[in-house]
């Protein structure tokens, strides 16, 4: 561990350790968070929310609570009827209640809202409301959604008769089904991914100041992406955009669940135009885990065909997904299944093809939520457990199999059979570097051992490549906002510089790695350089930050921006150099004269001149700075090996994660200790999902996840040591190479726990387990009673 | 932030003005020792009271671990943190360290009591079946400074509910000593570091030249209330302690709990559990007792 800090005194100028910028404001307690926001005469919004997951509502009774001390509005969802705004587009064209007018479809659905001037007269009022229910047959399982018996839940949508929400198909069909049937072993398995949820540890929440008299609504919002927020809620609301400002102030963790627009950020910009005054809403933890967005929720049926030596042919899946009561997955218009089409994985495949049914359910909506750079987990889980069970099948090492599989270093860029275009990748030696640290030979030596005397070991492998940075604009869009990236410099006079970006940290450390972006390319310290993000009145346009993309498209719009900045430094230079443009070098912070050292100007110096008194070359205005709007031309393609060993007690099957190696492999490192940091986190949370984490639902659809007693993440005490490992593969397409790494081991890591669970049961003829791989669960399975959780 | 409905707050000064308090308001009063149950019951809304006395104070007075000869004697304030750290009660009483370091973390048992624990009666609590597994009485204290002394089995009326009426307060807990070689041990199964458990076990055993005077095995979380179980003690009673003798308590346990499916675990995993953590808690217990 010391390691990890030793170079961090060296303040890098560019690339390299540093500690983070932003760390002596979080750690001392001075980060300003939306529930730190005071406004002077702010009220305080609670929201009733259902009890039940399908009900219609007869009656709502409010008189009680508008009475109730300190009450200043009660809205129900008749009252945003009249105002047109019960209902609101989600990202994926549905529409989801703002507040529930006609029945409620999931349990914690917001049915009225009470604004008071305090949180605990606000919470008192709730219990004055008087709602009559007349409880309907809910769809729980989703296995029966479709079924024609299914009561139907989107009664709202006009001719709606069933709980169908889309069909989707990627690959060849015919083709694949040709190659399966000359193959010499396929092998099939059910697998589900569990419903789990992100549980940032800030809830969500917002703070709205509407002013009546300019016709201006300001609003602090726990979001990850607030450029789309606001043309959202100017669509959606009516209020002129330009009239909008969105902040996102500090955030305590996102994880895709502060990506879509909840009823309750809506609630507050009603309650603050109905009563005049700014109103704070700040949910609960338990409003959290049941409303906001969940993810997974995939049974997927997969098959793979090889043949007896162990190459790879083709795979096929058929997934059934669980969207909830409303399609609100925040994905790209046109990928309604997120990028799950890469569930080939990093192997060269003949053929592959997947076909997906999306039904309504009476759970909570969501679906991309939990750093799963839109649904690559899920596909990444697929891949490598079925590959595992084909090794099973074959007799054959997993590792073997899947370095004899692997797509070749020569074959990139590699088109897949589902379309989608592998930048750069160079997966073998990251594969040996995992086992080399792993000690895989020794590994199996002592697994060996201890199988003889009854014990259980197990080792699991991962090795996942992921599709981050969406997007290229010409497919990828988010209600038709293209998913590009601004970005501005601009130097002052003494040679500080401010960078204001169009994506937004969560705690990844923006203001860190982007100030080293540009301090690589203008050789300027990042401790000279300010980054802005998160208010919509100061940074330029973009669409956030989820999905890995900050890096993969912001990064190279920072890149860039800093790049024309100092084209335009280098004409100044030429300037105060007397020399011609072709005659100067740039070495990383001046501009030296060719061929004679001695003379040259600092980029600090360059733009005080770019300020200063005098003229400046012909056709070169005043000022240093610049701005950009980035379009990248592909997504970055990250892939990682992952090695997981873990111990079961015989006795109680409770699993013991010994050690994790994580090599990544995330193109050109900007701020190496950030990016293990990440992989840290990412890690963590994938102990929780393989082993604890599940959102599950009674047969009346009771959310049995909604407190984190019940709704388990793991702490430091599950975890191991985490052994970290990288290789760098740049992106051939990125302006510094990098790739995105926020959610590679929450990606990655879920597989190979799993894996080596199934690994260490290997004596039991267990060739699959369904996560979460609680105690219970894995006894079941020592008995040959492994059943999905679902 | 979830917040709790409205309630008046007072600070007790003392053990009897606290039952005074009890006399005057009844059941709309609740004591708050520790407050990690109540207090998020309360914020969850599923526990409303009018009032709050607060005992943080009487710590002084109700905190102490206590060893004579004949028993220990635990004041019902003391922190779980005073139990894990205490080298006395670790000494003759090894299982209340075993069950500490896996109760809740750090933060919980800086505050939460041993008589707060107790009362809350919740089913999967663990010092509740440590307490069943010593053998341990309970000494409540009523108006008028009346006091009465209840076994364990009288304490637990049911899951969170128990035999301390409304005006009277649970001040003390006594664990009886018996002049042969001892040792005691404690199992948890959970999901997490922290959590409730999926089934905890305690056993404590006397020896008397290698044969087993007495044996005791408690159970958490496996029925509406730790149990004890009788039928083990009758078991293991003169016995030479040994494997097959393990298996046997291990097998009674199993069979004589009733646990539920639920999040936790399948009922079967649980009576495994149960089976299990006995053998194990029993095994290590009459290691310590031989040691």
């Amino acid at each position: 561990m010391t390691q990890v800090f030793e170079n961090n005194d060296l303040q890098p100028v560019g690339y390299g350790r540093m500690l983070r910028k932003e760390d002596a404001r979080l750690l001392r307690g001075r980060g300003r968070f939306v529930d730190d926001v005071q406004l002077p005469g702010m009220l305080h919004l609670a929201i009733l929310r259902s009890p039940f997951a399908h009900a219609t509502i007869v009656s709502i009774d409010t008189s009680a609570a508008e009475a109730s001390p300190g009450v200043r509005a009660v809205v129900t969802g008749e009252t945003l009827k009249g105002l047109g705004l019960a209902w609101m587009p989600t990202l994926s064209n549905d529409v989801q209640a703002v507040l529930a007018t006609d029945k409620v479809r999931f349990q914690g659905q917001e049915v009225a809202f009470v604004v008071a001037e305090d949180r605990y007269q606000a919470r008192d009022a709730l219990e004055l409301i008087d709602v009559e229910y007349d409880v309907l047959e809910p769809v729980v399982d989703v296995r029966k959604a479709l079924s024609p018996d299914a009561p139907v839940i989107r009664t709202d949508l006009e001719g709606k008769t069933d709980n169908h929400v889309f069909d989707w198909e990627t690959g060849d069909e015919e083709e694949t089904n040709r190659v399966f049937a000359a193959a010499d072993v396929i092998v099939k398995e059910d697998i589900v991914y569990p419903r789990v949820h992100p549980a940032p540890m800030e809830t969500c929440g917002s703070v709205a100041d509407f002013d009546p008299v300019e016709g201006r609504l300001r609003l602090w919002s726990t979001t990850q992406a607030p450029h789309a927020h606001r043309t959202l809620y100017a669509i959606v609301a009516g209020i002129p955009e330009h009239k909008i400002q969105v902040i996102a102030p500090d955030i305590g963790g996102g994880f895709g669940n502060k990506v879509p627009i909840y009823p309750g950020y809506v609630h507050s910009i009603v309650g603050s135009i109905v009563t005049g005054r700014p109103v704070k809403w700040m949910e609960d933890r338990s409003e959290n885990l049941i409303s906001t967005g969940f993810a997974r929720d995939y049974i997927m049926r997969a098959e793979i065909a090889a043949t007896s030596e162990g190459k790879i042919l083709a795979i096929r899946t058929n997934v059934l997904a669980d969207h909830g009561a409303f399609n609100g997955t925040a994905a790209p218009v046109k990928y309604p299944a997120g990028f799950f089409g890469v569930f080939t994985g990093s192997y060269d495949l003949q053929a592959a093809h997947c076909k997906m049914t999306a039904v309504y359910t009476n759970k909570a909506p969501g679906g991309v939520a939990y750093a799963c750079s839109f649904r690559i987990t899920e596909a990444v889980y697929l891949v490598e457990r079925i590959v595992d069970a084909l090794a099973y099948e074959l007799r054959m090492d997993p590792a073997e199999l899947r370095l004899k599989n692997f797509i070749r270093p020569e074959q990139f860029p590699y088109t897949t059979k589902t379309g989608w275009v592998y930048d750069s990748g160079d997966y073998e030696p990251t594969m040996r570097l995992a086992m080399e640290m792993a000690g895989y030979d020794e590994l199996r030596k002592e697994q060996a051992e201890k199988r003889a005397r009854g014990e259980l070991m197990g080792i699991g492998i991962a090795f996942f490549t992921e599709a981050v940075g969406a997007g290229p604009r010409k497919n990828m869009d988010i209600l038709g906002l293209g998913m590009a990236d601004g970005c501005e410099l601009r130097v002052h006079p003494t040679g500080k510089a401010v960078v204001r970006l169009s994506v937004k940290t969560q705690g990844q450390g923006h203001e860190t790695t982007f100030a080293q972006i540009v301090a690589e390319e203008l050789g300027i310290p990042p401790a000279d350089i300010d980054v802005l993000h998160g208010d919509t009145d100061n940074t330029p346009f973009g669409l956030g930050t989820y999905g890995s993309r900050s890096t993969p498209v912001s990064g190279a719009a920072a890149a860039l921006v800093a790049r024309k900045v100092r084209d335009k430094a280098k004409l100044i230079a030429s300037a105060m150099l007397e020399v011609s443009v072709a005659d100067l070098d740039w070495v990383k912070g001046s501009f030296q004269v060719k061929g004679d050292p001695g003379r040259s100007v600092t980029i600090q110096e360059i733009a005080f001149r770019a300020h200063g008194a005098g003229d400046l070359p012909d056709g070169v205005e005043g000022g240093l700075e610049a701005q950009i709007c980035y379009n990248p031309s592909n997504l970055t393609y990250p892939h990682g090996a992952y090695i997981c060993v873990v111990d079961i007690d015989p006795g109680t099957a409770e699993v013991k994660v010994r050690r994790f190696i994580a090599v990544d492999d995330c193109g050109t490192r900007i701020n190496p200790m950030i990016i293990e940091g990440q992989v840290h986190g990412g890690l963590t949370d994938g102990v929780g999902m393989a082993l604890m984490e599940m959102i599950s639902f009674d047969e009346d659809g009771n959310c049995l996840g909604a407190s984190l007693m019940d709704y388990l993440i793991p702490t430091a005490l599950e975890v191991p040591d985490w052994e970290t490992g990288f290789t760098v593969t740049p992106s051939p397409h990125h302006p510094i190479g990098a790739k995105g790494i926020g959610e590679s081991a929450t990606v990655g890591s879920p597989p190979a726990i799993v894996n080596a669970v199934v690994d260490a049961l290997k004596p039991f003829g267990i060739r699959h387990a369904d996560m979460p791989l609680t105690p219970s669960r894995v006894w079941d399975a020592m008995r040959g009673r492994a059943t999905p959780p679902i | 932030m979830q917040v709790p409905a409205p309630f008046e707050y007072e600070r007790a000064t003392s053990v009897d003005q606290a039952i005074g308090l009890l006399e005057r308001l009844g059941s709309s009063a609740r004591l708050v020792a520790g407050g990690h149950s109540l207090l998020p019951m309360m914020k969850l809304r599923l526990a409303n009271f009018e009032y709050l006395i607060d005992i943080n104070d009487l710590h002084a007075e109700l905190g102490y671990i206590r060893l004579s000869d004949d028993e220990v004697r635990i004041g019902a304030m003391t922190r779980h943190r005073e139990l894990l750290e205490s080298d006395v009660l670790a000494s003759v009483l090894p299982i209340f360290s075993d069950a500490e370091r896996v109760i809740a973390d750090p933060i919980v048992r800086n505050r939460g009591t041993l008589g707060g624990s107790l009362c809350q009666a919740d089913p999967s609590e663990d010092l509740s079946a440590v307490c069943t597994t010593l053998d341990a009485s309970c000494v409540i204290r009523g108006p008028g400074g009346a006091e009465r002394v209840v076994t364990m089995e009288e304490f637990h009326v049911g899951p969170y509910e128990t035999a301390v009426a409304d005006n009277e307060i649970l001040t003390e807990i006594r664990i009886p000593r018996k002049s042969f070689r001892t040792g005691s041990a404690y199992a948890k199964v959970e999901r997490r570091a922290g959590d409730w458990a999926v089934v905890s076990a305690g056993a404590a055993v006397w020896l008397d030249e290698g044969r087993i005077v007495d044996a005791r095995v408690g159970l958490a979380a496996v029925g509406p209330n730790t149990t004890g179980i009788p039928e083990i003690s009758a078991a293991l009673r003169g016995h030479e302690p040994g494997e097959s003798l393990y298996e046997l308590a291990g097998a009674i346990a199993a069979r004589s709990c009733d646990p539920v499916t639920d999040t936790r675990g399948s009922a079967d995993y649980k009576r495994h559990l149960a089976d299990e953590l006995t053998r194990r808690t029993l095994r290590k217990a009459v290691e310590r007792a031989r040691s």
